[in-house]
């Protein structure tokens, strides 16, 4: 299959639906699992590793997973495309850019991925639209059922699933969210949930992983803890205690902008409008950010029905129909895919060929200009 | 607790440090500490982390079993040495020939856990599964006790009864 044939959209998971979806943008939940007799990758040799690759790719494909499925070689892959699949969140970075034969499995939809040959042998990962951990869990665990009836597990009854890192044994189960958080950033209580996080043993890593915390509104958070613990006390605490806290904070600090702050709240929502509509040049990182005031003015109407001048601007550019086209509904998933599409490697793999920083940022602010034009043509 | 420095926030991070037998404090709001370039560092690659929480641990001396320090895997050639430099393990055989060295760093990790709780491959044979069950209740029969929960303990030990017997 070809990169393209999904590059002009987004993925299913990443359209705004979904419970407490005006906050929590996404669920994630992957196993780390390695093969019985064999050694991790970073002892294997290129031959093994080969043969690792082999094995879990022919089961994978094997196996009726609801939606079908297409298969990269990511160490064959052109960098360009190596470059969309980490922006599309199907596959880490360190896969992307690691080293010796490698693979992933993803399915059509993009809401299933496995990596082989990733840190461990393998990384089944689900993914869904809004807080929804214990679904993507009940169908990790089915689909790591599917693989094990077909090979065997590196496991011991005293520290469970065996993974080269430690931080991972035991369930090696990653769950994580990401969550939308503009409006403690703006009131300038983000370092509240850091150490929030920290305090509950969680970490937080920003949109594309370590090191990216500030590069946007939305941030990762995922459970540390994977030993001596079963799954679903996991997922409860997190579906019980750690998202609806960190949910009240952000609902907390919006309706702080909205009674004390909104020349503030405004000010951000209307500059966001004002230069997407008709900058010549936005980066990447600028787009991450207006786009992100957008999503957050949308939001406060839909959910809490707020109404200020900006959000009222705001809404009747969403809501206005072309005097002559058709009619138009700017929705989170239009800013959604707004975000996605304009992110480097994806404006490149549809423009169809390498563009330089200042081409991109060109293109980028010509598709933000045609989709939020006040005068649509 | 306020802030000792600005006497104005309420003082979130608390700094103990001893130096040559001498034990002091400091408590400083976020701002104070950042200021002061005492801001905890949140974001310490996991694999960095696990290195220095190895490196500090005990010289292997101190510790009461053989040495692991010299020691190398047999099915995968791996040392603890190459395990600090890289941060991931050669083979699973690994958990079990550096274990005295791993288990301090697996508790650090894991929040105090050591032990696999949840999901089993199932094909575990039942022999195997009933031994987990066993441990299993077993650490949750501790756990009840030292937190003076009786009746839990007393369901907890019964059931351990019936599955010995």
């Amino acid at each position: 299959m070809k990169l393209t044939e999904i590059s002009n959209d987004i993925n299913d998971w990443f359209d705004g639906s979904g419970p407490l979806a005006d906050i929590v943008v996404s669920s994630r939940v992957r196993l780390a699992r390695n093969l019985a007799g064999h050694k991790f990758l970073s002892r294997c040799s290129t031959q093994e590793k080969s043969e690792i690759l082999e094995k879990l790719k022919n089961i994978l494909l094997s196996l009726d997973l609801g939606d079908s499925v297409f298969y990269i070689s990511v160490d064959k892959a052109p960098a360009l495309n190596r470059h969309f699949l980490v922006e599309r969140h199907l596959i880490s970075r360190n896969h992307a850019f690691g080293k010796g034969p490698r693979g992933a499995v993803i399915a059509r939809r993009e809401c299933f991925t496995a990596m082989i040959n990733e840190e461990d042998h393998l990384r089944i990962q689900v993914l869904a639209a809004g807080c929804q951990l214990s679904k993507c869990a009940a169908q990790t665990s089915n689909i790591d059922d599917m693989v094990e009836s077909k090979t065997d597990y590196a496991f011991s009854p005293r520290y469970g699933y065996l993974t080269a890192c430690p931080t991972n044994l035991g369930t090696g189960i990653r769950m994580s969210v990401m969550l939308h958080l503009p409006a403690l950033k703006m009131t300038g209580q983000i370092e509240k949930f850091f150490n929030a996080a920290r305090d509950m043993n969680l970490a937080v890593r920003g949109l594309f992983g370590e090191g990216t915390e500030a590069a946007s509104d939305l941030y990762q958070l995922s459970n540390q803890v994977t030993l001596g613990l079963a799954e679903s006390q996991i997922i409860s605490t997190f579906e019980s205690k750690i998202i609806p806290e960190i949910v009240e904070y952000e609902k907390a600090a919006r309706s702080r902008l909205l009674a004390k702050d909104t020349d503030l709240l405004d000010d951000k929502i209307s500059r966001a409008m004002a230069l997407l509509q008709n900058a010549h040049l936005i980066s990447s990182q600028e787009a991450l950010f207006l786009l992100s005031h957008l999503r957050l003015g949308i939001n406060m109407r839909a959910h809490m029905g707020a109404s200020t001048p900006a959000i009222e601007r705001l809404c009747a550019l969403c809501e206005t129909g072309s005097a002559g086209g058709k009619p138009r509904a700017i929705s989170i998933a239009t800013i959604n895919r707004l975000f996605m599409l304009t992110l480097p490697a994806h404006l490149q793999l549809n423009y169809g060929k390498a563009l330089d920083a200042t081409h991109r940022d060109a293109l980028r602010a010509e598709i933000m200009r045609s989709a939020l034009s006040s005068n649509p043509q | 607790m306020q802030c000792q420095v600005c006497n104005k926030n309420e003082a979130t991070i608390h700094l103990t440090e001893i130096s040559e037998g001498v034990r002091t404090e400091m408590h400083v709001c976020e701002h104070c500490a950042q200021e002061q370039g005492i801001a905890v560092k949140s974001n310490m690659p996991i694999n960095e982390l696990l290195s220095s929480l190895l490196a500090v641990q005990p010289a292997d001396d101190e510790l009461a079993g053989p040495s692991e320090q010299n020691l190398t895997c047999p099915n995968c050639g791996f040392t603890l040495d190459q395990f600090r430099k890289e941060g991931v393990l050669g083979c699973p055989h690994d958990y079990e020939v550096f274990e005295k060295s791993l288990l301090p760093l697996i508790e650090k990790a894991q929040d105090g856990k050591t032990a696999h709780c949840g999901k089993l491959p199932s094909k575990t044979p039942r022999d195997a599964r009933r031994q987990i069950e066993l441990l299993d209740l077993r650490r949750r029969l501790e756990t009840a006790v030292s937190n003076e929960d009786y009746e839990l303990a007393a369901k907890l030990r019964d059931q351990i009864n019936q599955m010995e017997n």
